[in-house]
């Protein structure tokens, strides 16, 4: 699609330009955009905070803004949500599941285009089916056979890095199959045909040729299941459980929550932090990340 | 070796991961999972005996479960309800001549960005301190007492935060669909004199027919599944009575489903309805999809 003017945008809005109209639809998306940010700016006031000001009053602005730092550096300290463990501890996870879900994903994709025997639409069907089952149905007896196969091959599934990435391919490959897989029909076999000539192997060919054309449809990838992953909270909780080892944001803050009698100021400051990480990567991803959920979901 | 098996041993190894990872994840839970439903599993690698439909019976004469049960459908449709108007609103908005349109389509997204778990406490706070200090300070009754506190009141506080939290993702996709919509369409009705309202009703909304499919569908399946919000916002409760039997009056099905199995130890009856869970939610998305696809016109 050609990109559009934004008059064109305009028109295609259906709007001829009004200015009385445009000042009211303008003061009418301000007031709700004040109303969707409002939550954030509660966060942030009620996080300069003390404890006994919430309280008494936890409307207006905070009496010391500079609590914020001493609440800050209680959370920061704070043993129970341990922070940067946690943070470490989602980015191993994230990244890692990531990279794997989506080359292992894109290679699938490709041997089940390029291959139309009834074998190969027989597994694309199947991933495309296995897309409605929802975790809840799987997440019982998952805890038990991986609890079993760990014992097995002596490498834990439970509470373990490689478990819960395993988990991840697990969950997240059929989405990512099925958008790479409408991708790679685009591809022209051609340029694949000449490497062929021209000796390369077959995998060669998948990482030399076709997979440096599958850029636009990796962000997606990256996107949804990224978006997905750095916030589930269900599937750490059953595979890591809410005071092993290895904690995720998620898990970190509903068990700091969780902790002691509600400290409201010390609970949004740890609200603030989970945050911070992903609205510092949409200030500077958000054209991307806008674009793989849109792209994604129409998919 | 010849060539072609080279490259078919290629192949093989490329599929392997994905259906590796596939048959472990998914599949054998999947079927293990329906088998325990029918046995008195108690969470272990094994079960004593087969019971038919013994959970099956027990948990449809369960007043907590048909409780939840029937409060999930309450929320799954007024959910659908709000979370679809206020993206619709917003997308019109946000695509209309208004100064600063990209930067608030990007900041109604922000929301949905961050987990339930994070934004459930962020609601609880404001549901239980910052809107009970808003009412008595403007003697407002009926918000003077938590929201959360009543049963009557607590299932609006799960639209209202997930309507807030996801009505800017079904923003983007309506915003994509308008976008598509052909200028010259509009341009052709404009000239014939059709109203702003009448454009929208009669041209935009039977164009974006598709739109409305994929968002229809995202937001039943999520607020079918809605379980991090639950847990951080109510934790299912407070008391209330169904059946002449105390129940949590705002625990929706995916929790409900997970107490059963951790808080009553009775994995078997917790899998039994999951599996129920499954096949509505399945049939639910079926008719949602055909019936919609069916409104859908050639474009």
């Amino acid at each position: 699609m050609a990109k559009k003017q934004p008059e064109q945008i305009e028109r295609m809005a259906g709007s001829i330009p009004h200015p009385g109209r445009r000042i009211a639809l303008e003061i009418l998306t301000l007031v709700l955009f004040i109303l969707f940010m409002l939550p954030f700016a509660i966060v942030l006031l009620n996080s300069m905070r003390t404890n006994a000001e919430i309280i008494n009053s936890p409307v207006g602005f905070p009496e010391n803004p500079s609590n914020l730092f001493k609440n800050i550096s209680d959370v920061w300290n704070n043993p129970t949500f341990n922070f940067l463990t946690s943070v470490r501890d989602s980015l191993i996870i994230t990244i890692i599941s990531l990279a794997v879900i989506s080359i292992f994903s894109a290679m699938a994709a490709w041997v089940l285009v390029r291959n139309k025997t009834r074998w190969s639409n027989f597994l694309f069907l199947m991933y495309v089916a296995a897309m409605v089952i929802p975790f809840q149905v799987v997440m019982f007896p998952l805890l038990t056979w991986f609890k079993t196969v760990g014992d097995f091959i002596h490498i834990p599934l439970l509470r373990s890095y490689q478990g819960i990435i395993f988990a991840y391919l697990g969950f997240g490959e059929a989405m990512s199959i099925f958008i790479f897989h409408g991708f790679i029909k685009g591809v022209p076999l051609e340029l694949e045909e000449a490497a062929d000539i021209d000796g390369c192997s077959r995998a060669g060919t998948f990482f030399r040729i076709v997979f440096p054309l599958l850029q636009p449809v990796f962000v997606t990838v990256l996107v949804l299941n990224g978006l997905w992953i750095w916030n589930d909270y269900l599937l750490p909780l059953l595979l890591l459980g809410a005071s092993g080892d290895i904690r995720t944001i998620p898990l970190a803050v509903q068990g700091f929550n969780g902790s002691f009698v509600k400290q409201w100021n010390l609970i949004m400051v740890s609200t603030l932090l989970a945050m911070l990480p992903i609205i510092i990567l949409y200030i500077f991803a958000q054209k991307y990340i806008v674009k793989g959920m849109v792209e994604g979901s129409i998919k | 070796m010849t060539s072609k098996q080279r490259r078919q041993l290629t192949e093989i190894l490329f599929l392997l991961p994905t259906i590796l990872a596939f048959i472990m994840v998914i599949i054998i839970p999947f079927i293990y999972g329906i088998f325990y439903s029918f046995t008195d599993w108690q969470g272990t690698g094994t079960y004593s005996k087969m019971v038919g439909f013994e959970n099956y019976k027990a948990i449809f004469t369960e007043p907590a479960f048909l409780h939840s049960f029937l409060k999930t459908l309450e929320f799954t449709v007024i959910n659908i309800i709000t979370v679809n108007v206020v993206a619709f609103v917003i997308s019109l908005l946000v695509t209309s001549e208004i100064r600063g349109r990209n930067l608030y389509r990007a900041g109604f997204f922000v929301p949905n960005l961050i987990g339930g778990i994070v934004l459930g406490l962020i609601w609880q706070f404001i549901f239980s301190s910052i809107l009970p200090a808003i009412g008595q300070a403007l003697h407002l009754g009926f918000l003077s007492k938590s929201l959360l506190t009543s049963k009557d009141t607590v299932m609006f506080t799960m639209v209202i935060v997930n309507t807030w939290q996801y009505a800017g993702y079904i923003m983007l996709i309506y915003v994509a669909a308008i976008q598509n919509i052909s200028k010259s369409v509009l341009e052709a009705a404009e000239v014939d004199g059709a109203k702003y309202w009448t454009r929208i009703t009669r041209i935009q909304i039977p164009l974006m027919a598709n739109a409305f499919t994929i968002s229809l569908f995202l937001t039943l399946t999520n607020s079918f599944k809605m379980y991090d919000v639950n847990v951080a916002l109510t934790n299912g409760g407070p008391v209330g009575v169904f059946m002449s039997k105390p129940v949590q009056s705002s625990e929706l099905l995916a929790l409900n489903i997970y107490q059963t199995a951790f808080k009553y130890n009775n994995m078997a009856q917790g899998q039994a309805k999951a599996v129920l869970f499954f096949i509505v939610l399945t049939v639910f998305s079926i008719i949602q999809v055909s019936y919609n696809k069916s409104k859908e016109v050639e474009a």
